[in-house]
């Protein structure tokens, strides 16, 4: 399969979807629904002026931020807490109860607890933190009786043993925990910019609508939607580096190199 | 000079909720130094527990095992296992020869290097050392195994039905390629089975043993030589009639004076 039909199979109906937004904006003429061709110049503005620097990159980067450490807290907690049934059957409940509660409400705590002003960072490391964590420990304690005993008969150091083996054994439903942590932690940033803070996108996203400039507010909207796909695209081709040595990647490889 | 190995009295018993079981009793038998050592006995025998003693991977609740004279408890440092779940053995994500050179990290990194492939280069798969276990057939995988076993330079080599998970015609392979890896490194080797004819080919020596609670009913030796071909030793007479006696001892299941 060539290139051109590649990129033809995987954007064909995404352009047709923008198409069909333009023509529809067009006919109906609301002033609720811009056109996207009147969205895209606003967002070109948006991203290459000194909004960029002053509102989107203190807002991703504190995204990126939190949901770093919420990857590096999970993974490390969550291997050591996955090899010991004991400390699951203890932890096991409570964490599936912080699990269950919806991120964003956690925004209002956060701002009583730590003020407005500093409650984005740890509001998103909270919200992403289960996923990674849970995911991580089911990896670890997944780990089979033959590899346990392989390990302990050719006398592997506790470190070659954590991330020689364990880590990697974890790996696959690491990513897939990492995954669900990324989309949290963008939602948790654009709300908790909603509520309170003095930048960011959700901040310039609440106040466009409140000035009723209807093409900016959908401008940013457009520009989380790309934010989340470029992030997401990031770490699916980070994933896939890392577990090529998994018989089903180089499997899916293969399909996409012979047409398949 | 004291045996390789030297198993006295060993037994273990499984606590349950539903009940103890014992799956070893008073099993008493040595491995010479540079021996092949074959144990056999039926499916469920308790012949994987002797082999997780043996090795330190549990505690027996009865008798002691020694390792050139010394008490095993816990993994000793010169014992290496070959599982018969190659598979699950093998690390996936390292390459094959990583795999080899998993263990040695202790060594410094030219050394791991050339260990790994002497080993591989012992068991065939030279060619294979940047391959991954999982685009290998079984048998290949199964040499793997074999190999990370050798460079790690073990005085006894354990090896748990090592061949039962491969095809026939594999199989034959691989226990021509243990013979002559065995003689060639001079490794002492205890190797459990439940195939008899597998036991006869490969062992100096075959111990047979009982249903569950595992028992020695004998030991017998094996006098085919230390050059043997898979058709003309396994229709030889000898071959043919120490099968015999082997089956035999299995059925009869008392202990016999050897």
């Amino acid at each position: 399969m060539n290139l051109l039909t590649r990129f033809t199979q995987h954007w064909a109906v995404f352009l047709v979807a923008v198409a069909a937004w333009e023509l529809l904006t067009r006919l109906a003429g609301s002033p609720f629904f811009p056109p996207p061709s009147t969205i895209a110049p606003i967002m070109v503005d948006q991203w290459f002026s000194a909004t960029f620097f002053d509102h989107m990159v203190p807002g991703v980067g504190r995204m990126l931020l939190g949901w770093a450490l919420a990857a590096v807290l999970g993974v490390a907690l969550g291997i050591l807490l996955g090899r010991s049934a004991r400390a699951i059957a203890y932890l096991g409940p409570l964490f599936a109860f912080m699990r269950s509660i919806p991120p964003p409400l956690l925004v209002p705590f956060f701002v009583a607890a730590v003020g407005v002003t500093d409650m984005q960072l740890p509001t998103i490391v909270f919200g992403a933190l289960w996923p990674v964590l849970l995911n991580t420990v089911d990896g670890a304690s997944g780990v089979d009786a033959t590899k346990v005993d392989t390990a302990r008969v050719f006398r592997l150091s506790p470190a070659q043993w954590t991330l020689g083996v364990v880590l990697p054994a974890a790996l696959p439903k690491v990513f897939a925990g990492l995954r669900v942590s990324l989309s949290i932690a963008v939602v948790v940033m654009v709300v908790s910019e909603l509520v309170g803070s003095v930048n960011g996108i959700g901040y310039l996203l609440v106040q466009a609508q409140q000035f009723y400039d209807l093409p900016v507010m959908w401008a940013w909207i457009v520009t989380l939607g790309v934010l989340g796909y470029l992030f997401n695209s990031l770490l699916l081709a980070a994933e896939r580096r890392a577990l090529a040595w998994q018989p089903r990647h180089s499997l899916e490889a293969q399909t996409l190199a012979t047409g398949g | 000079m004291s045996p390789m190995l030297e198993v006295t009295g060993l037994g273990h018993t499984y606590e349950a909720k539903d009940g103890a079981h014992t799956a070893i009793s008073g099993l008493s038998f040595t491995v010479e130094n540079g021996e092949l050592l074959c144990v056999v006995g039926p499916s469920g025998c308790g012949k994987s527990t002797l082999l997780r003693a043996i090795s330190g991977l549990i505690r027996p609740s009865e008798g002691t095992v020694s390792l050139h004279g010394t008490p095993v408890e816990g993994v000793p440092a010169d014992l290496a296992v070959v599982f018969q779940d190659y598979s699950r053995s093998l690390f996936p994500w390292l390459s094959v020869q990583r795999n080899v050179e998993f263990p040695l990290r202790d060594l410094p990194r030219a050394e791991r290097h050339e260990r790994a492939e002497e080993a591989l280069a012992a068991v065939g798969l030279s060619a294979a050392a940047r391959k991954h276990p999982w685009q290998l057939s079984g048998g290949m995988q199964q040499r793997v195994a074999i190999a990370r076993a050798l460079a790690y330079r073990p005085a006894l080599l354990l090896m748990d039905e090592p061949f039962a998970s491969v095809d026939a015609q594999t199989r034959f392979e691989l226990e021509d390629l243990l013979l002559r890896v065995r003689r060639e490194q001079e490794t002492t080797v205890m190797l459990v089975t439940h195939d008899i004819d597998e036991s006869v080919y490969l062992g100096d020596r075959v111990l047979v043993l009982s249903k569950s609670p595992a028992t020695a009913v004998a030991a017998l030796d094996v006098p085919l030589g230390a050059e043997r071909e898979q058709i003309a030793t396994r229709a030889s007479e000898e071959f043919v009639d120490l099968r015999a006696r082997v089956a035999g001892l299995l059925q009869a299941r008392e202990p016999v004076e050897a």
